[in-house]
């Protein structure tokens, strides 16, 4: 159940006579239209990722339908002047092994992997930032055990932050989870986890 | 004909006018004008507040030939879909022939209140220098202006009250119009610049808010920052509408003291909205206010996280208004359902618009909401998903509704639990909220849903739909059931030519019509204004460029429809993609 509608609605959108010839096919049976084109649908209905509406000018100008996220113009209908409120909110959550509770934090605050990792040094207090042979670790000074940053992606695969350009890891990153290193260790290469954070 | 009417007909003209002094409604006036030729005159010279909600629908000239005491004018612009990018730029709904039609002719304006429309600096500039009484200004949902048209207002408007902009794009000149504000301007009872995106002058705006004792609502930007705020509410404490400007500070701050104990000194805030950066940690300071809040807007808070909320509002008693994003979650709508026991109005707005994968709330909280509110009547609400049985709970609940508006995520998707329309849940609420006049539906929906509202929604006056319905009926169902409706407003929906053309005469009784991505041909809409000549039909063209009227097949389907009644006849500035038919 999830088929992107993107395709019709492109299709849609750059031409103002296109009869579409949409059915409405609903999970485990439903009414069907008696003849196509008397209903008006999305294709199979499912999981659909709707975004905002594109801006202005591309309304009727989409000749290739974009790749990921397809979106419906104006769909939810939210005023533009919120949209524009809203969009520097790139908050996700932030966990820690061992912390009770999550934290979250707006990844558009930062612009390096340094304020982030340094954001996150001062929401948890235990944790600090030291330099350990040369390499920059994060530590809870109090116990001693040492945590590997990492990240869950668009695709909910772990990764390891620092790895991408900043602006690349803030599209991207969905959540953020300090994983202790003895638990990263395992499987990871020697060289991986020994190395503190190359953060360019 | 009866003794009482013949003592009416002769009551001289100024009882007559010390009655109607009375009648503030334009309902009420409206009615009263269509009584008899003495009544329409009597009240026409004593009207002083008028109300225009579309602003093609009457010329400037012939408003002020009738009301030429007007003071006060209200005036829409484009179409409400235009808040959803669905009216191109350059549409219209221009302001200043207004303005300079009221300047030419003396009309003493004191006070201005525009939605969607197009404001110059120009316009801006010339209502300045023209109206020496000029009081009020409101502008909500507007463009085309600068800060540069502001530093006009400010300037010139000795006597201003009001200035109130609310979610305007405004192009910041990086100038200095909060410094225009003369030493001897004393008169502000309000001023909102909270859509601003620039930086005032702060030391320009405490001066101003302490030379101001009748200060009553202030509401800032984000680049005000705390430590300004916590000086502005000292020289203040009277304030009874606040929005902050940004939020974040050090809790452990000698500021954030100073904002505390200015905080608990500010008696009279019942309104509070802003919070646009905020540090979570920092809240508390406004839980003392929080006891007499009456309306709070968090809507802009995306930073204000789930736990957080609910610690606040367990404060907010007396909240009667609330805008909030769906971060809540169903839990806290439990909270303020089980809190806020004054709620009449809550707005959900969601957070998620760039599909990062937060969850939204469910038909759970909605629920909740109208299990614990008994005085709810008005309602704005998106979600992820819904369900008929949920629907009709709340209908039972809560038959007080006079706006109801569901909008789900996803605008096609079924009831959650039984994969069926929602046609029997929004059936439900049209049944049991006998004093509903408006009405936004979303999710799977039927000609059916549209049969129970051309049954039971008899006071309905604005309906919004998209991707809804099956066949024309539906919107036959509509037309010819809804006797009040004023506004229908249709995008990506199954109807066409048959059920636009069966009830042209329809269109003279209600304000206006959008229908967008529909099944209607042009051939159909041609033929409605043939027939129909005090209706403008308006047809938005967007795609190639070029193509002219005589070469468009009738055939065709239109993509962009907009209809309404007028009498001023087919408007003079439409763009070149805005085709009169």
């Amino acid at each position: 159940m999830s088929t992107e509608i993107g395709s019709i609605l492109s299709e849609m959108e750059s031409s103002a006579c296109l009869k579409t010839e949409l059915t409405l096919g609903l999970p485990g049976g439903g009414a069907a239209p008696s003849k196509p084109g008397s209903k008006r649908g999305f294709g199979d209905m499912a999981d659909l990722k709707l975004g905002v509406g594109c801006d202005r000018g591309d309304e009727v100008s989409v000749s290739t339908p974009p790749p990921s996220k397809e979106q419906v113009v104006g769909w939810p209908p939210v005023r533009s002047y919120r949209k524009n409120m809203m969009k520097s909110c790139k908050y996700v959550k932030v966990a820690v092994d061992g912390a009770p509770y999550l934290r979250k934090v707006d990844l558009e605050m930062y612009s390096s992997y340094e304020q982030l990792l340094a954001a996150l040094e001062e929401m948890f207090t235990c944790l600090a930032i030291c330099d350990v042979m040369n390499e920059r670790k994060i530590m809870d000074s109090a116990n001693g055990i040492e945590y590997v940053p990492t990240y869950e992606d668009r695709d909910g695969d772990w990764m390891l932050v620092g790895d991408v350009p900043w602006n690349m890891f803030v599209e991207t990153c969905k959540r953020v989870r300090l994983m202790k290193s003895s638990e990263a260790a395992i499987g990871l290469s020697p060289k991986t986890s020994s190395n503190g954070l190359s953060m360019n | 004909m009866c003794l009482f009417q013949s003592v009416m007909n002769y009551l001289p003209k100024e009882v007559l006018e010390h009655v109607f002094d009375f009648l503030t409604s334009h309902h009420d006036r409206n009615a009263v004008s269509l009584v008899c030729e003495s009544w329409y005159g009597v009240e026409r010279f004593s009207r002083e507040k008028v109300f225009i909600g579309n602003c093609y629908a009457v010329n400037p000239e012939r408003l002020i030939d009738r009301f030429p005491r007007l003071r006060s004018l209200t005036l829409k612009g484009k179409p409400h879909f235009a808040d959803f990018n669905l009216v191109p730029d350059g549409w219209g709904g221009h302001v200043y022939p207004w303005i300079e039609a009221m300047a030419k002719s003396g009309i003493n304006l004191e006070e201005l209140r525009l939605k969607r429309m197009v404001v110059s600096d120009e316009s801006l500039e010339l209502l300045a220098k023209s109206f020496p009484n000029f009081k009020s200004l409101v502008l909500v949902s507007c463009e085309g202006f600068t800060t540069d048209g502001l530093a006009a207002i400010a300037s010139n408007c000795r006597l201003l009250r009001e200035l109130d902009l609310q979610e305007n794009e405004v192009d910041d000149r990086k100038g200095q119009w909060l410094s225009c504000f003369p030493e001897s301007c004393t008169s502000l009872v309000s001023l909102n610049f909270a859509c601003l995106k620039g930086e005032v002058n702060v030391a320009a705006l405490e001066r101003l808010v302490a030379r101001c004792p009748n200060l009553r609502s202030l509401r800032l930007n984000h680049t005000v920052p705390v430590e300004v705020l916590q000086k502005i509410l000292v020289r203040a404490p009277q304030l009874s509408d606040l929005g902050t400007g940004t939020f974040t500070h050090d809790p452990d701050s000698e500021t954030y003291v100073k904002l505390k104990n200015a905080m608990k000194n500010c008696r009279s805030i019942r309104s509070l909205s802003g919070f646009l950066d905020v540090n979570g940690r920092c809240l508390p300071a406004i839980y003392p206010i929080c006891t007499s809040l009456t309306s709070l807007n968090l809507s802009y808070a995306p930073g204000i996280f789930s736990n957080e909320l609910i610690k606040l509002i367990c404060h907010c008693k007396k909240i009667e208004r609330l805008w909030i994003l769906d971060t809540i979650g169903d839990k806290g709508l439990g909270v303020v359902a089980n809190t806020c026991k004054e709620l009449q109005e809550l707005r959900v707005f969601p957070s998620d618009l760039y599909g990062v994968g937060n969850t939204a709330v469910t038909e759970e909280g909605l629920v909740a909401i109208s299990a614990g509110c008994p005085k709810l009547n008005s309602i704005l609400y998106f979600c992820q998903q819904m369900t008929n049985a949920a629907l009709i709970t709340v209908a039972k609940n809560c038959p007080n509704f006079i706006r109801f508006r569901l909008c789900t995520l996803n605008p096609i998707v079924p009831d959650a639990a039984t994969n069926q329309p929602l046609d029997e849940g929004f059936g439900a609420i049209v049944q049991s909220c006998k004093r509903l006049t408006r009405l936004s539906v979303s999710g799977l929906l039927t000609d059916q849903l549209f049969l129970y509202i051309g049954m039971y929604a008899e006071q309905l006056e604005m309906l919004s739909i998209a991707f809804a319905g099956d066949s024309d009926k539906g919107m036959l169902y509509v037309l010819n059931g809804c006797k009040k409706l004023k506004k229908l407003e249709i995008r990506d929906s199954p109807f066409g030519n048959m059920a636009l053309l069966s009830d042209m005469g329809k269109y003279e009784t209600m304000r206006s019509l959008w229908m967008s991505s529909c099944e209607v041909t042009l051939g159909a809409c041609k033929t409605l204004a043939e027939k129909m000549p005090r209706l403008n039909v308006e047809i938005i063209n967007e795609n190639e460029a070029g193509e002219d009227k005589a070469s468009c097949d009738d055939r065709h389907r239109v993509e962009k429809m907009y209809l309404y009644r007028t009498l001023a006849g087919p408007r003079t500035d439409a763009p070149d993609f805005v085709w009169t038919l």
